[in-house]
């Protein structure tokens, strides 16, 4: 299922304004792929323009190309919502549908795009994701309570279990534990790692312990001043960034002389 | 995050902290009692002067707060008096402004109570001079049209308000927001003229329907659910429709499942509100629909009668002798004032029991 991500000459816009310029880079399937770099430098203007979610905003255009397994994604007859049904996202700020059950926030992907599913093998799906996303246990016996009534490390592990349960390809994650506790953190990064084994997984993360921890390879972006557009710097193994990485900024990013 | 700074607080630690020291206070109960004073002296002052209730509560407040004001400036200091003195005029002028409320409603209640009996509820004015009669055909007329209104307003002010909010952008957006705006402030006469020029186009100068008075209230209720509608589908948080995108949902239906959803309860109200709105219009339903003796419950179908119209012509023309006529407009006050009174409650019904659950 996971699938190839490669992006080519990737200049992505608000309006005029030029925020990410030609990023290429090549996400591998089955693994976890690490953005790191400052505030405002586009690591999640580019995560968001990988499932066209960045064009949300009004007035946001990308040129360049998006290319998933030989089909490019920006291509005048794709529909961003079916790229949006193979490439999940994560957000920063668990954002469960407070109108909702526990139970209706995991199915919503499937009840909100009217897919007809019997009872059982919606409530075999439900449970399967929430097992996917180690929250089955903590909500077993309240399915029908309200998912805003969770705590905000499980209200997050219920948006990953949301995300997977529409069986994505990819699953984009923008600083998915920078509202977390440690604890809950953790349980987040076990679960990555589990998740890897399925899907593609991108993060974009502040905290560069946790991409050395989960990830196989990390990009870090920069950008050289204020208004200037960011860029991919490095693009490499994620052993090699944290040991030997090959630009003088990643370096002194990651040792904390940036700045 | 409340930091205790109670004065008895502080004066059990006055050696460490000198800048927190204790400053003497007056006690308790002492702004009532002194506030008392001097309406006690108002009284007596005004009682000197020939006594009249008005000249005691101006004299009262006035030397109230002025009493508090001095008393407090010798015991607490200047900023503790002027704290004072700003209560005391700040509570002055909620009472000025719950003057006119308070009256009204007692007025209307005391002269409305009358007649408000089961023959008003039941009987038209039908064959009636002088006593009796009621106002059941304008009760139903009032409900009738509003309940058009409402039909023809609802779907319309939504349906635009999710445009502004969702799908408008730039010019057009700019255009409809001012126009809204602009249409709110329109004189209800206009909205009438509007809807009689409108029908009498087709029909000729004579023409009184039911079905008129409906859309001239629409003209007048439209821009008010527009607006508050647009306020409450605003707050939906921009991550839920995030959210529900990342999901692969299209917008149309993320507007449908997700963003109307969260919003119902403030939609709820904001209709409900709405529609108190117009509920007691007079001018554009004089104009519009007329007023009628008789039952007419076809709004398609010549003249009708509303509370408010009814009202009017009840107190403007009264005939031989006036009295029960005004009797019989001052009950319909009463109706429409409990008509918006519980159309303001199920406003508030509707945000408690819809509003998103937090399951805590």
């Amino acid at each position: 299922m996971a699938k190839r991500i490669d992006v080519s000459d990737l200049d992505i816009y608000y309006g005029s304004f030029l925020a990410v310029q030609s990023v290429n880079v090549s996400i591998e399937p089955r693994s976890i792929t690490a953005l790191i770099g400052p505030s405002g430098c586009g690591k999640s203007t580019f995560l968001r323009s990988l499932n066209r979610m960045h064009e949300v905003i009004p007035g946001a255009r990308v040129e360049g190309k998006v290319v998933m397994d030989g089909q490019d994604l920006y291509g005048s007859d794709v529909d961003p919502v079916d790229v949006r049904r193979q490439i999940g996202m994560v957000f920063q700020r668990p954002n469960p549908f407070p109108t909702m059950s526990i139970y209706d926030n995991v199915a919503a992907g499937l009840r909100l795009n009217a897919k007809k599913m019997r009872k059982s093998d919606l409530d075999d799906l439900v449970e399967r994701s929430l097992r996917g996303a180690n929250l089955w246990n903590e909500v077993k016996d309240r399915l029908n309570r309200p998912g805003s009534g969770l705590s905000g490390g499980q209200q997050q592990r219920l948006c990953i279990a949301r995300a997977i349960a529409v069986e994505p390809d990819v699953l984009l994650m923008d600083e998915p534990c920078s509202a977390l506790d440690p604890i809950s953190t953790l349980a987040i990064e076990d679960l990555m790692t589990e998740l890897k084994e399925r899907f593609t997984i991108v993060i974009v993360t502040h905290n560069m312990q946790q991409a050395a921890r989960v990830s196989e390879s990390t990009g870090f972006f920069n950008l050289s001043g204020v208004g200037q557009p960011g860029r991919l710097i490095e693009f490499n193994p994620t052993e090699k960034i944290f040991s030997s990485p090959d630009e003088k900024a990643t370096e002194d990013y990651i040792s904390g002389r940036f700045g | 995050m409340s930091t205790d700074l109670r004065p008895d607080a502080v004066a059990a630690t006055p050696a460490r902290n000198p800048a927190l020291r204790s400053r003497r206070q007056l006690p308790r109960f002492a702004p009532t009692g002194l506030f008392g004073l001097g309406v006690l002296l108002g009284a007596g002052l005004s009682a000197a002067t020939g006594f009249s209730l008005t000249l005691t509560v101006v004299y009262g407040v006035v030397l109230g707060t002025l009493v508090l004001y001095v008393v407090a400036r010798r015991v607490e200091g200047g900023r503790k008096a002027f704290d004072r003195l700003v209560t005391c005029l700040v509570t002055c002028a909620f009472g000025i402004a719950m003057v006119p409320l308070v009256s009204l409603v007692w007025t209307v209640l005391e002269n409305g109570v009358r007649r408000l009996d089961g023959e008003f509820f039941n009987s038209s004015m039908l064959g009636i001079v002088g006593e009796g009669g009621g106002a059941y055909h304008a009760i139903a007329g009032t409900l009738i049209i509003t309940l058009l209104t409402a039909l023809i307003s609802v779907p319309i002010g939504l349906l635009a308000a999710i445009y502004l909010v969702e799908y408008g952008t730039g010019r057009l957006k700019r255009a409809i927001t001012f126009l809204v705006d602009v249409m709110t402030g329109i004189p209800s006469i206009v909205a009438g003229l509007f809807a009689f020029a409108l029908f009498a186009l087709f029909s000729g100068p004579s023409i009184r329907l039911g079905i008129m008075g409906a859309v001239a209230l629409s003209v007048l209720m439209i821009p008010v659910v527009v607006r508050s509608s647009e306020e409450v589908l605003k707050l939906v948080p921009n991550e839920l429709r995030e959210a529900s995108y990342a999901l692969g949902v299209p917008k149309w239906r993320t507007i449908l499942r997700v963003v109307l959803p969260t919003s119902i309860a403030g939609l709820g109200t904001a209709v409900t509100l709405a529609i108190a709105r117009v509920v007691g219009e007079t001018a554009p339903l004089l104009v519009t629909v007329g007023l009628v003796n008789g039952t007419n419950l076809d709004p398609f179908d010549g003249r009708m009668s509303t509370l408010p119209v009814f009202a009017f012509y009840q107190l403007t023309q009264p005939g031989v002798p006036p009295e029960p006529a005004i009797d019989r407009a001052w009950t319909a006050a009463l109706l429409l004032i409990i008509l918006v009174m519980a159309l303001n409650v199920v406003a508030r019904l509707i945000s408690r029991f819809f509003a998103p659950k937090t399951g805590r």
